[in-house]
């Protein structure tokens, strides 16, 4: 897999506008962005009501996610773009959800909102709607996500990426500084975690950096092991997906997982070790 | 608006600001409020730490912690750096000037 395969960029999205089998598709942190203004012709996901079960702490169901993608017109055949703010933090998170159901053409548009509206580029507010599809999903691939004993088990064994902020891998913040910081879990991060936030994969317009300058930094700077698993987390899952995009789909790194319940759920687990700086 | 006390920022109603270091402003530029400028709060050694988008009203918002920090932001109109020094908890105003 390249680069060319899982990347597109603005230039390539703005000529793609309207092509066949292309769909473009909007996921934020901040739900109300899309009604803003969003791409032509792009559909919105939520993060939170359309991809999280609504009662248990997990993800919808494969029918669920069936269901969702029917509605929004998605096919099985077609090409997903996904863009969204937050440097595409949740665009990523969607990709690697996507991916996690089996989806086989997905991809990110590079800088996501972020470099889309620094260059000036056109937002729409017309609404869109797609005809509907029936979609058909495949089961999780659990190769690309971790759950807590594997992540326990993974402590002095494997590559475990905690691509916080600084200030959060310490144990100073309790959440990136753009939420409250007033939360239930404890500060601190997992023995032996590397810190590589996942901001220094990023260009400041939120495209990615170069192979090369990734490579530089996970392998050489951060010292990763690659005859080894990795594990990526954060605080729910969103920026690690980020970082396995970086590893996985761009370096072609194989056995990257992500965790999903990240610091939210290891620092809340009863008996668990862990680093403190602060 | 000379005198005119400091505009509190519009916080959640459980956000307890005896609790939390709250650093807030509005980003500028030739005296008119600026939508849709990428605020990052970097810490005390540079790194990004978060990033917020203005809102309509030129208004950002930060929760962080007592310590010093860096403002940086990115607008296709122009950028601006600003330090800030957090005591502790509370509210700490930081207007953003483009230029």
């Amino acid at each position: 897999m390249s680069r060319a395969d899982v990347l597109v960029s603005a230039d390539w999205a703005e000529e793609n506008l309207d092509a066949p089998g292309v769909v473009f598709v909007e996921v934020d942190e901040d739900t109300s962005a899309y009604d803003g203004g969003h791409i032509a012709g792009a559909v919105k996901l939520d993060w939170k009501t359309d991809l999280q079960d609504q009662v248990r702490r997990d993800f919808v169901t494969k029918a669920q996610f069936e269901a969702l993608l029917s509605e929004k017109g998605i096919g099985n055949d077609d090409t997903v773009v996904l863009y969204g703010g937050n440097n595409n933090w949740f665009a990523a998170y969607a990709y690697w959800y996507f991916k996690l159901y089996g989806h086989d053409k997905v991809q990110l548009l590079d800088g996501g909102r972020k470099k889309w509206e620094l260059d000036g580029r056109e937002l729409s507010k017309d609404t869109v709607s797609r005809p509907a599809t029936t979609y058909t999903a495949k089961d999780q691939d659990t190769s690309i996500r971790a759950f807590r004993d594997e992540v326990l088990d993974a402590i002095g064994n494997k590559n475990l990426v905690d691509v916080r902020s600084p200030d959060e891998f310490s144990g100073k913040l309790l959440a990136p500084a753009h939420l409250p910081q007033e939360q239930s879990q404890r500060g601190g991060h997992i023995p032996g975690a590397l810190n590589v936030p996942w901001s220094k994969a990023a260009n400041e317009d939120g495209t990615f950096k170069s192979d090369k300058d990734l490579t530089d930094l996970y392998v050489g700077e951060a010292g990763l092991d690659d005859s080894k698993d990795t594990i990526a987390y954060c605080r729910i899952g969103e920026r690690s997906s980020h970082t396995w995009f970086a590893l996985h789909e761009l370096l072609g790194q194989q056995n990257v997982k992500n965790y999903d319940g990240s610091w939210t759920e290891y620092g809340s687990l009863v008996g668990v070790p862990i680093e403190k700086d602060v | 608006m000379c005198g005119a006390p400091p505009q509190a920022p519009d916080l959640p109603a459980h956000v307890d600001i005896t609790k939390e270091t709250v650093i807030y402003g509005v980003v500028s530029h030739d005296g008119a409020p600026v939508p849709a400028a990428y605020v990052r709060l970097l810490d005390e050694t540079g790194e990004f730490t978060a990033e917020v988008v203005t809102s309509a009203t030129g208004d950002y918002r930060f929760f962080a912690a007592p310590g010093k920090w860096t403002l940086s932001v990115l607008h296709r109109d122009g950028a601006a750096r600003k330090d800030v020094h957090a005591l502790e908890p509370g509210l700490v105003e930081a207007a953003l000037v483009l230029s």
